[in-house]
């Protein structure tokens, strides 16, 4: 498993064809790309600043691929996230998990995203016409997380 | 006793502090610090810290890189740290 969190951009093909080689049992891979859209609430986004909490990120982001891993059966996980400032159609996060089969590969993959999006510390801020401005959470990212603690 | 204190994002921007060392005298306060203690105490500070603390905004606490609630007791040499819910991915 492995988790990073940089300003430079990812090579998403390159990351996946490292998991396609590294097992030679494994049968599934499943990802999960983010990337910066040019609307949000109806505004125009030019920009969007990515600001994080070194030491606090990494480890929280370990913490929930040992998570997933206590609950679903897959070879490895991949947590790709970038900081620092980035434009519409930039990638922002890559999550990659490897396994035998899907099932377990395709959960293991939205719950990362799931409990990253709502404990990983990262925060948003974006630019529009009428100026900077922070993100609010969202509450549908909330109900997310809480549909795995059933 | 003596803290480290991160802020980030609105609060950090808003409060113009990022990080600072807090030290205070190892009295029955400092001994039954939590979290709300020290944003309570923190908010002393001027009407801004008061809204960014005490305030509408929520305010989430970690102590050591590990997300705690109010109640989460603080030890002398903690790094504790206050952010608005998370927002990345």
């Amino acid at each position: 498993m492995s988790v990073r969190v940089q300003t430079e951009d990812f090579d998403a093909g390159f990351e996946l064809n490292q998991l396609r080689h590294a097992r030679k049992d494994t049968g599934a891979i499943v990802s999960f790309i983010g990337q910066v859209r040019d609307l949000n609430d109806g505004d125009a986004v030019s920009q969007l600043t990515l600001e994080h909490y070194p030491g606090m990120t990494e480890k929280t982001l370990a913490s929930i691929i040992q998570q997933a891993k206590s609950r679903w059966d897959f070879f490895e996980a991949l947590i790709i996230h970038r900081v620092g400032s980035l434009k519409p159609t930039d990638q922002i996060v890559l999550v990659a998990v490897s396994g035998a089969h899907r099932g377990e590969a395709f959960k293991a993959c939205e719950f990362i995203m799931d409990f990253l999006k709502t404990e990983a510390p990262f925060w948003k801020k974006e630019v529009t016409q009428s100026g900077e401005r922070w993100l609010e959470a969202k509450h549908a990212d909330d109900a997310a997380r809480e549909r795995w603690m059933k | 006793m003596k803290i480290k204190i991160f802020y980030f994002a609105r609060l950090k921007e808003t409060l113009k502090f990022s990080t600072e060392d807090l030290e205070l005298p190892d009295d029955a306060f400092a001994q039954t610090l939590t979290i709300l203690k020290l944003k309570a105490y923190l908010a002393k500070r001027s009407d801004v810290w008061q809204q960014m603390l005490l305030g509408k905004l929520k305010v989430r606490g970690a102590i050591n890189h590990e997300l705690v609630d109010d109640n989460a007791p603080i030890a002398d040499g903690d790094e504790v740290a206050f952010f608005p819910p998370v927002t990345g991915g």
